[in-house]
This record gives C-alpha cells, sequence and structure tokens, in this order.
C-alpha cells in the first residue's frame, strides 16, 4: 500500500515537474525567443524592457533582465483581457477546442525521455513520466487529436474565414500525418525498438542516428571506429531522408511557418482563432507552441541522440554523484534542454527566412513528394538493414527494383503535373 | 427623298419649318437648334446646357449688361448683294459670316440663321480680359468672405480667367464692413458693379434703396442717404449677389458654405408655401435660401420668413415629453406619457374632449388628427386661424402654411369654424379634456391664460415652452418644419413636400408619429405587425385613399416643384408682376 | 486592358530540390542577425543606432538632433511678428482635414479691437490629437500661413480631453513665426 502510494508521488511528482517546470516554461521562453530572434533578424531590438521596476522603490536604475519577463508580462495582459464570445457561435464547442489543442500537447510530454535514470533518496529513477514501449506511435495517437481543437475552433466560430482555417488545418495535418508516420519506419527498423529512452541509450554508446561519430569501438578519433563505423554510415542516407520528411511534417503538423496556412493573416485575417480573445486565444497560442516543444524534442530524442552528449561521455556524465545522490542525469536533463533551445530556434530561422507557401504547394509537397519518399525510404532503409544477411544477387536485384520504382515514381509525377500555363497579370 | 441639292432647294428650308412654329434656328457651337424668338442668346445656351459665365444677368430681372462677363462671337448671314440669291448649304442654312467683335449675350435676342461661339480664341481671350479687369481692386479676401465657396468671381476666375495679374498699382481703398440695413452688411471693396441687388430692390422689392456713387474705379454701391436697407426682402439682394459685397448679419462667419448640406423643403411661414432650401450641418440649420419655382416664390422670399428658424434649437424648444405632477413638469418616457395622454382621455366623455389642432401641421398629420377624432368619437377638433396682411408681394393674408390641406383633408370648407364653439366650452365647463396639437392657445386661438385652467386634462404636442405647454398635464414634444417629412398644400392649390433636414432635438418626436402612438394606445392596436405604419409612407398611402383630390400621389411623386391638386383663385402679387414684365419683353422669366 | 505575357523561370535541378536555396536563405539571415547584434546594420550609424540593429533607445536617446527639416510633428497655430493670430477661421483645414480632427467656431472680432478689420477669427480652434495623422494637409492648404506642423512629436496626455489641443495650447506649442506674408498691413 504504502509502495503504490509513494509511486503515485512520484508519478505525480515527474508530471508536476516535467510538465509544468520544465515544459510549459519553454512556451514563453520560445515566444520571447520567437521575438527576440525576429528582431534581430530585421535589424529591430524587440523586447528588451520589461524587467523589475526597481525605480518604483527609489532605487537608480531598474532592472531589466533582458525583457525576459516580457512572456510573463503577455500573459497577464492575456488573463486580464476580457474574454468575449460572440453571440453567434456554438458555445460548447467554441468552449471545448482551445482546451482540445493545448491539452494534446501537453499528454505527449509523458512519453519524452528527459535524461537517464537518477538516484535519489536511494531509489533509480527513470527521468521520463512513462517509460511506454510504444512512444513515438503514442505522441502520434495523441497528437493527431490537435486537429480536433483547432477543426472544432474554425467550425464552432461560425464565421468564415476561421471556417476556411479549420477546414485547411485539417486537410494539412491529416496529410502530413502519414508522412509522420511513414518517415520514422526506417528509424525504428534501425532501433528495433518503440521505446523512446532505449532508443535514445542505443545513440549515446552507438552514435547520434544523423551523427554518427562514434560507436562502441571508439569514436571519430580512434582507429576501431573506423574499421566499425560502415554500416552506420550506409544507414545515414535514409536516417538522413527520414529526418528531412519528419522535420518538415513537424513544421506542418504545428502550423508553423512556412506552412501557417490555417492562421495566415493575409487571406484569412486569424484563421481558425479568428474569434477568440483572452484566455481561449492563449491556450490556442500556448497549444502551438508546446506542439513545437514536444515536435523539436521529438526530433531531438529520434534523431539527435536526445540527452546524450556523444564521444562516450555519457557514461561519465550519468555517474557523476554527490554522495549517495546519483544526479547525473540532471546535467542530461540540462544537455536535452540546450539541444531542444537549439531547435526551437531552428524552427524560429525557419519562420523568419522561408515565405509562406501557397496552399496548393504545400498539399502537393505532402502528396506527390514526402509521402512517395517515405515509401521508398523505407524500403531503402530495411535493404540496408538486411543486407548483411542477404545474398549480393538479391541486394542488386533489390536496388534496382528500388530505383525503378522511384524512376516511375518520379515520372508519374511529372506526368500528372498539368502543363505550364501561361500567366496574365 | 433625293439628296441632291436641288431637291433639297425645292424642300422646305429649316427657316421656314422653323417660322411656322415661331421658331429660329441659331448655330451654338457648331450645333443646330431651335429656340422661341425673342430669347435672349444666353438663354438659348443655358437651354442646351453649353456654359456662358455671367455676373450681372438674372432671368427675374432686368439687363444692364455691364459685366461683360457673357461675351460671345457672333455670327448672321452676309447680307447678299443686289439682285444675287442667298446661299444655302446642303441641310439648308446659310453661311455664317463671324463678326470680328464680341457681343454681350445677355442682351441680345437669337435671330434666324445666326451663329453663336462661346469658345474659341477671341471669347477665351475676352473673358480673361474682363477677369482681370474686375479683379483689379476685389481684394484678397476669400479666408473671410462667406461667400467664399459660392462666389461666382472665385468659380470663374478658376473657370476662364489667366489666374496672373498685371497690375501692379494700390488697389482702391472702399468702405468695409457697412452697417446698410438691419440685417445686410455691406463690403463695397468686393462689389464688382453687377447692379443686381439695385434692380432687384427697384423691380422686385418695390423700395429702390440702392445705388451707385462716384465713376471708374471709385464706384461704390451705397444705401440712399437717410435711408436703410430695411425692406423686408433685402436679404434676397445678398442671394444674387456674386461675390460677397452682400452678405447676410445672421449668417455672417457663422459656418463655411461647402459644409452645408442641402435639403429643399416648403416654408411653413405663410400660404404661399415658399421654396426654400434649408443648409444644415450636423444637426444644426445655418440658413434658409429661397429655392426657384416659378409658380410659387419665383426666386424670392421674404426676409421674416427666412430667419425664422432660430427657435428650432432655441433655450426654450421642448426636447423630452413631460407629466405634470403635484403642478410640475417632470420628464417621462415616451412610451409613459402616450399611454397617461390615452388612459386620461378614455375617463371622459367623448362630448367632453375637443382637438385643437394647426393648419400648420402636414396633411398626413392632419388626416391623423381625423383618425384620431374618429376614435375618441368626437366631433369637436378645429384649426386655429391664423390672419396677417398680404404685402402685395409675397406674404399671403392666411398665415398658415396648409389652410387649404386642412380643407382638403378634412372634407371641410371652414376647418376653423368649431373653434369659437370649443373656446365657449372650454369657458363654461363642457369641454373637460382639451388635447392641443401644436398651438399655443393663448396666441391665435383667442384663449386667456385662465381659460386654460379651466379643463380637468389638457394633453399637447408642443415645440416651445409657452402658455399652453405650462398648463398642459402632458406635454409631447413635437418636430419643427425642417426635422418633418410629409405635404402641405398652399394657397393655390399646389401640393409640396417637405422634406426632413435635421433630426428632432433632443427626445423630440415627429408629430406623425405622437398621433399614431396615441390613435394605437386609445385603440389598443399592436404597435407592430404588417398593418402598423411605421413609415410616413404608410399615413400618406392611408391619406391618399380617403382624399379624392391626392388620388395617386405619393411623397417622392410630389417632386421637389410640388403638383396642383385642386383650384384656387388665389394669386401671387409677385408672380403676377413678374409675368405682366415678362409678357412686356423686360425680363425673360 | 494591357495583358504581359508571363513565364515561369526554367528551374535546374538543384533549384528544383529547393533545400539549396532554403540553407542559402538561412545563411543570410543568420548573417543579418550578426551583422544586427554587432551593430553593423545598414544604415545603422545615420539613424544613431543604440548598438542593436538600426534602432533607438526611445526615451534615453531622442532623435531631436537628427529630424529632418520636413519633418511633421504636431499641427500648430502661429502669431507674427505684430503679434496678430494669423488664423482667420476660415475652416480650409478643417475641411480638408482627412481624419476630421480639426473643429473650428468662427467669431467676428469686435470693432475695438487693434486688428478689427480682419474682421474674422477663431472663437475656438481644436484640435484633436487622437484623430490627426500629421499628414500636413491643414499646412498645405492655409491661405493665411497660420497653421504649421512643427517638430513636437511627443504627443500625450493621460485622458480624451487632453489630446484635443484648444488654441491657447495650439498657439503655446506654434509660438511667432516671422517672416511669412503680412496680407493684413497698413496699407490693406
Amino acid at each position: 500500500m504504502q509502495e503504490i502510494l509513494l509511486n503515485l508521488a512520484i508519478i505525480i511528482t515527474k508530471v508536476v515537474f516535467f510538465t509544468f517546470l520544465v515544459v510549459l516554461p519553454l512556451v514563453p521562453l520560445s515566444v520571447y525567443f520567437e521575438r527576440r530572434f525576429s528582431a534581430i533578424i530585421q535589424d529591430r531590438v524587440g523586447p528588451n524592457r520589461v524587467g523589475i521596476p526597481l525605480t518604483l522603490f527609489g532605487f537608480k536604475k531598474d532592472f531589466h533582465f533582458f525583457g525576459l519577463i516580457q512572456p510573463i508580462a503577455d500573459g497577464l495582459k492575456l488573463f486580464l483581457k476580457e474574454d468575449f464570445t460572440p453571440e453567434h457561435v456554438r458555445k460548447a464547442f467554441y468552449w471545448l477546442a482551445p482546451a482540445l489543442t493545448v491539452v494534446p500537447a501537453l499528454i505527449t510530454v509523458c512519453v519524452v525521455p528527459f535524461g537517464p535514470d537518477v538516484t535519489l533518496f536511494g531509489r533509480t529513477e527513470k527521468l521520463v513520466i512513462a517509460d511506454l514501449d510504444v512512444g513515438p506511435l503514442f505522441v502520434f495517437a495523441i497528437s493527431s487529436l490537435t486537429v480536433y481543437g483547432i477543426t472544432l475552433a474554425g467550425w464552432s466560430s461560425n464565421s468564415k474565414f476561421p471556417f476556411i482555417g479549420g477546414v485547411r488545418s485539417t486537410a494539412q495535418m491529416i496529410s502530413y500525418e502519414i508522412c509522420l508516420g511513414l518517415s520514422i519506419i526506417p528509424v525504428l527498423l534501425y532501433f528495433g525498438t518503440l521505446n523512446l529512452s532505449n532508443i535514445v541509450e542505443y545513440q549515446a554508446v552507438n552514435g547520434w542516428l544523423i551523427l554518427p561519430l562514434w560507436n562502441e569501438s571508439g569514436s571519430v578519433f580512434s582507429a576501431g571506429y573506423w574499421q566499425t563505423c560502415g554500416p552506420q554510415w550506409l544507414f545515414w542516407i535514409p536516417a538522413f531522408i527520414a529526418f528531412v520528411i519528419f522535420t518538415v511534417s513537424i513544421f506542418a503538423e504545428t502550423n508553423r511557418m512556412p506552412f501557417d496556412l490555417p492562421e495566415c493573416e493575409t487571406e484569412l485575417v486569424g484563421g481558425y482563432h479568428t474569434e477568440y480573445s483572452s484566455m481561449k486565444f492563449a491556450m490556442f497560442f500556448m497549444g502551438e507552441y508546446a506542439a513545437m516543444v514536444i515536435g523539436s524534442a521529438l526530433i531531438v530524442t529520434l534523431f539527435l541522440g536526445g540527452w546524450s552528449l556523444g564521444f562516450g561521455a555519457d557514461a561519465a556524465i550519468a555517474n557523476f554523484s554527490i554522495g549517495a545522490f546519483k544526479i547525473g542525469g540532471f546535467i542530461h536533463l540540462g544537455i536535452f534542454l540546450g539541444k531542444l533551445l537549439l531547435f526551437i530556434n531552428f524552427f524560429i530561422l525557419v519562420r523568419w527566412t522561408v515565405p509562406r507557401f501557397r496552399y496548393d504547394q504545400l498539399m502537393k509537397l505532402g502528396w506527390v513528394i514526402f509521402f512517395e519518399a517515405a515509401l521508398i525510404n523505407v524500403f531503402l532503409a530495411a535493404l540496408i538493414i538486411a543486407a548483411p544477411e542477404l545474398k549480393a544477387v538479391i541486394i542488386v536485384i533489390g536496388f534496382v527494383l528500388l530505383v525503378a520504382v522511384t524512376a516511375a515514381v518520379i515520372w508519374v509525377a511529372k506526368v500528372s503535373e498539368p502543363p505550364t500555363k501561361i500567366l496574365r497579370a | 427623298m433625293s439628296d441632291t441639292p436641288s431637291a433639297t432647294a425645292e424642300a422646305k428650308l429649316p427657316k421656314d419649318i422653323a417660322a411656322e412654329k415661331g421658331m429660329v434656328n441659331v448655330q451654338i457651337d457648331g450645333n443646330w437648334h431651335q429656340f422661341p424668338k425673342g430669347t435672349r442668346m444666353i438663354e438659348a445656351c443655358r437651354s442646351v446646357k453649353v456654359d456662358v459665365p455671367y455676373y450681372c444677368y438674372h432671368p427675374k430681372l432686368t439687363v444692364p449688361g455691364n459685366c461683360r462677363m457673357c461675351l460671345v462671337q457672333m455670327g448672321m448671314p452676309p447680307r447678299p448683294a443686289p439682285g444675287q440669291d442667298p446661299s444655302y448649304d446642303e441641310n439648308g442654312y446659310q453661311p455664317i459670316g463671324w463678326m470680328p467683335r464680341p457681343a454681350i449675350s445677355c442682351a441680345n435676342t437669337v435671330a434666324e440663321n445666326m451663329g453663336i461661339r462661346t469658345t474659341g480664341e477671341l471669347v477665351e481671350k475676352c473673358r480673361e480680359g474682363v477677369m482681370e479687369f474686375l479683379l483689379i481692386n476685389h481684394p484678397l479676401d476669400c479666408p473671410i468672405c462667406d461667400q467664399a465657396g459660392e462666389c461666382r468671381l472665385q468659380e470663374q476666375s478658376v473657370g476662364y480667367g489667366r489666374g496672373v495679374s498685371r497690375f501692379v498699382d494700390m488697389k482702391v481703398k472702399k468702405p468695409k464692413n457697412v452697417d446698410i440695413g438691419p440685417r445686410i452688411r455691406l463690403d463695397d471693396e468686393r462689389c464688382i458693379m453687377c447692379s443686381r441687388c439695385i434692380r432687384f430692390m427697384d423691380e422686385v422689392a418695390g423700395d429702390p434703396v440702392l445705388g451707385f456713387t462716384q465713376r471708374g474705379t471709385h464706384t461704390t454701391l451705397t444705401v440712399h442717404p437717410d435711408r436703410q436697407l430695411d425692406s423686408n426682402y433685402s436679404l434676397n439682394t445678398a442671394d444674387i449677389c456674386p461675390v460677397g459685397a452682400l452678405t447676410s448679419n445672421d449668417f455672417r462667419f457663422q459656418m463655411r458654405v461647402w459644409f452645408l448640406k442641402e435639403t429643399p423643403s416648403i416654408d411653413v411661414n405663410c400660404g404661399t408655401g415658399t421654396n426654400i432650401i434649408i443648409h444644415t450641418r450636423g444637426n444644426t440649420i445655418h440658413r434658409i435660401t429661397p429655392r426657384q419655382n416659378d409658380d410659387v416664390n419665383s426666386a424670392w422670399m421674404p426676409d421674416s420668413h427666412r430667419l425664422n428658424f432660430h427657435y428650432i434649437d432655441g433655450d426654450t424648444r421642448l426636447t423630452a415629453p413631460l407629466i405634470k405632477d403635484g403642478g410640475k413638469h417632470l420628464p417621462a418616457s415616451w412610451p409613459e406619457a402616450i399611454s397617461a395622454t390615452a388612459q386620461k382621455l378614455k375617463q371622459f366623455d367623448p362630448s367632453e374632449i375637443a382637438i385643437i389642432a394647426s393648419a400648420r401641421m402636414t396633411n398626413e398629420e392632419l388626416f391623423l388628427v381625423r383618425t384620431l377624432a374618429g376614435e375618441l368619437k368626437t366631433g369637436q377638433f378645429a384649426t386655429v386661424p391664423r390672419e396677417g396682411e398680404n404685402d402685395g408681394i409675397l406674404i399671403a393674408a392666411d398665415r398658415n402654411p396648409n389652410s387649404t390641406g386642412a380643407k382638403l383633408v378634412w372634407a371641410s370648407s371652414d376647418t376653423s369654424g368649431p373653434l369659437f364653439a370649443i373656446r365657449e366650452g372650454v369657458r363654461s365647463g363642457s369641454i373637460k379634456a382639451l388635447l392641443v396639437l401644436g398651438e399655443d392657445l393663448t396666441a391665435e386661438a383667442g384663449f386667456k391664460t385662465e381659460d386654460l385652467a379651466k379643463p380637468e386634462f389638457i394633453a399637447s404636442i408642443q415645440l416651445l415652452a409657452g402658455a399652453t405647454a405650462e398648463a398642459s398635464d402632458i406635454v409631447l414634444p413635437g418636430a419643427a418644419f425642417a426635422e418633418k417629412r410629409g405635404s402641405m398644400v398652399n394657397l393655390s392649390g399646389r401640393l409640396q413636400r417637405l422634406n426632413r433636414a435635421v433630426e428632432p432635438q433632443g427626445e423630440a418626436h415627429d408629430d406623425w408619429e405622437i398621433l399614431r402612438d396615441l390613435i394605437c394606445a386609445i385603440t389598443g392596436q399592436p404597435t407592430s405587425g404588417p398593418d402598423f405604419p411605421f413609415m410616413i409612407e404608410d399615413v400618406v398611402k392611408a391619406m391618399v385613399a380617403s382624399v379624392k383630390e391626392f388620388e395617386g400621389i405619393t411623397l417622392s411623386k410630389i417632386g421637389d416643384l410640388g403638383k396642383v391638386v385642386t383650384e384656387t383663385d388665389y394669386t401671387v402679387p409677385l408672380l403676377e408682376n413678374e409675368r405682366a414684365r415678362a409678357a412686356a419683353g423686360i425680363i425673360n422669366g | 486592358m494591357s495583358t504581359i505575357k508571363l513565364t515561369r523561370p526554367k528551374l535546374d535541378a538543384g533549384e528544383k530540390i529547393y533545400f539549396g536555396g532554403i540553407v542559402k536563405g538561412f545563411i543570410l539571415t543568420m548573417k543579418h542577425a550578426v551583422k544586427s547584434l554587432r551593430g553593423k546594420s545598414y544604415g545603422a550609424e545615420g539613424l544613431a543606432s543604440s548598438g542593436l540593429g538600426v534602432t533607438m533607445q526611445f526615451p534615453e536617446q531622442r532623435w531631436d538632433d537628427h529630424m529632418p527639416e520636413y519633418y511633421r510633428g504636431a499641427p500648430t497655430l502661429v502669431t507674427d511678428e505684430q503679434g496678430r493670430e494669423r488664423c482667420v477661421s476660415c475652416q480650409l483645414c478643417e475641411f480638408i482635414c482627412p481624419p476630421k480632427a480639426i473643429k473650428i467656431t468662427p467669431s467676428e472680432i469686435p470693432s475695438d479691437d487693434k486688428w478689427a478689420k480682419v474682421e474674422k477669427r477663431p472663437l475656438e480652434f481644436d484640435i484633436d490629437m487622437i484623430r490627426c495623422i500629421y499628414c500636413g494637409m491643414c499646412e498645405e492648404v492655409c491661405p493665411e500661413q497660420a497653421i504649421y506642423l512643427r517638430k513636437d512629436y511627443l504627443i500625450t496626455g493621460t485622458s480624451r480631453k487632453d489630446m484635443v489641443h484648444d488654441k491657447k495650447k495650439l498657439y503655446e506649442i506654434g509660438g511667432t513665426r516671422v517672416g511669412l506674408v503680412n496680407k493684413w498691413n497698413e496699407l490693406k
């Protein structure tokens, strides 16, 4: 009985810690980064003022803190704004929609491995809320629910632009979910497991998936590595394709630039959340950024080694302990968050670099290019993984078949394309 | 038909065709037109929409031809040499020999086969020259001049002037800001000596007090010594003044004209029903000017009528329904006031109720008054007669604007007849409830203040605070003439339309709405639904159905110039005078 | 209607793959970001940048010294050397004002006034600075050279009423302007 209660307490602590102290603070932080980074790219300054107004208390200078308090002020503002519900909306769904966008994004936190084991007070715990054996599937299953939130928001607003935004997002998210799922099959084939913690541990030892610079025999600096790195680098090809498709699809799934057509301002005013204000709008906002954080976490976990530092240093870090407390896991947590922030900044860089796609281009990219590419990539990866156990002839036949199929797909895509029209201006 | 020249020569020439109709053929800017004989060239041009600028010419006044702005190039067929036949072109017109010098188009009449050129180098040079002369001494007063914006000198110097002056001498100084009459201010520097005002005062107003003194550039408009420009028609001179020399004291510096919205309507100060334009900005009336209607008021209106609009947003205007409670009037809401009135009226026997309406009300309102009287089952309703003096020009002796309309709508030859009986009834106490609509009974109706204390209940639609409003148990604030839509019939039987220029002040309601609500409250009819008259058009429909003279009339069909609906023998002296002068050829008419 | 025939540009394989272009874009934006961080953005010097991008840090830094001659700040009324208020309330500015920010109540100058011959002056002259868009049309249209856009740009107030500049305030900001056309001279 006591054991159960203790386990429950530990689970609750983990949930609170990871969801509310790690992931949620990343949301305002990424908003801050978004604003500062975009400002710097555009020769501006960005929010740099909000801090502790010490001058109010008689001090000489305010404490600006680089404007890091700005997101809190923004949140406060959204909280205090009038929560306006238009007359013409379908109230129940209108109220449900924001929750439906933000909750799935937060639920997926539970399978993300933030670090390896830590030992505190004699108990060894994994730095992951639920160490499921179907991690990526769980993430896909839950995050697909986000589309309900957006679609319901668009539909229940009972207004034209939000509706178009909702429809767009439905089509877009359903389309890209296929690419998303297909693109990581090679990765899962390679690791042979769906447990994200195990995947990270494997990468910690055998090199990151798209950065295989070390393996059990040592790193690039040792001779043993060069003798055994062949298969790793061979698999790098499908892994990189998977990485690209997965990353781009995550952009589309989170409705980020350049795929933010559901809330495309130039065409749809505000998109699906046009009719929302105050905290309900803030929840959409939060959902979008939380999805971005989770998406980044997933990419980091699957392709960039999760919490691992690499080069065989992970074991040493993991064993770092103060007295009886083996707290190296927290260092790994720090490493993980560092990677996460870097990748979030990559998201931001993309947003402020790449212009928005046209909707037909977006759909074409998803269905005509990524879907086929991911599918072929699955077979390519399978061939590479299975190669050591097959005869050379079969490998060659398989390779030739793959090339033929690829050529056929490209040919079909080309033929099916409508002829170039002369545009009139 | 053959088109050989011989065939055309055998056919009738255009001049013969025109002559049969008493017309002449005139070529204006290359196009041939037909005009009646005796038409002035400027009128001929105007009638075919060819623009000829002018200052001194006015169709209702004699033609002095002194501004020289209407110069055009004129041409006539050359006189044939003895024995020579006149030549005709393929259309049957003679060739035009153009005169080398221009002619003023206002003083010359058209003739057969005449040619007029209103464009071309000669005419344009002439206009430029005239403009330059007119502007030699004209001050740069436009920023402070009330005429700016409707100033012919401004318009035409832009349209026809040369833009710069070659004169370097000092401008001639003349008296400015001269007080020449109680309603008119004179600025002599701005005057361009068109003499329109002098002619108007002489020919139309019959009070020739204006004239020129001095000569040349020093010519000065002035008023006769020991006299003032105090005729009741003096403000018309400000209207016809093409520049800002004569301006209205009342309108002086009130508002620039380009802000003003113009609403055509009619005057309600006498039975003539003068056509007017109400100039408003926002919800304020700034001035009223006459609107030309050759069958009603020509182009003029008396000052007394023109200036009688300041009460509309004055201090005494009632702006909220009032209910008397313990001797004091307290503001109430409209539903309260209406239902209180209806309830009170229902308590009296029909024979104890009397309605005193007003011939200042529109036909629609009078129709509703009749309906209301029917609902109250009282036969005691009357209008108040309002007699004055006919001034021999425009102002009629009957100072009610809609006496004729009241007669038609009530189908009675003497609408004010029952007033005497009502007055006696009030005095004797047999009439206990009085409904007063838009009249102050202590004025023309002949009631005394103590009479008003006698009835048990008085409800009144009032515009202004006064003895009747004071004595009323319930005061319903009505709308002034500029706040109404509706129709009236003037003394000559012409149905004319009032248009709403401003919204009623405060919470005041249009009178017809008050009457409608009152009828609904008394009968208990629903105040919505398809049969409820939401718009005045609905009332017009009902009225037209019951008044045979108004058959086929809607408010929009009345038009801006009105429609004659009944024959009366009333004549307007001004129009008689004008027609006589037109027949004599003194004016164009 | 004129038609222009546009043909799509012919893309080579590298361009079609698109990734090269994206990477190029990343490099460009990052270069810009670095420049911006170092305070070397294009035009940073001329705009008196605070060291980050081209932006000036407002309350501490003011650009008063950098303000161009043609700067359009708050509209004001001016008096001339003789102390005459130049406005004669012709209301042209009220008419031209695109956001209808100006409201003038004209009045007559009493006959015992020194400038009685001008006859007209504003009784009230209100410019609603919340509405004003600083377009300068009032200055352009003024036939009396009475209204000028000054370089005041810090128009603040704590209420809507504060933001309405009345006649007194307008003359206070506007001050005296010399060298204007003296139309209402002694010869007039």
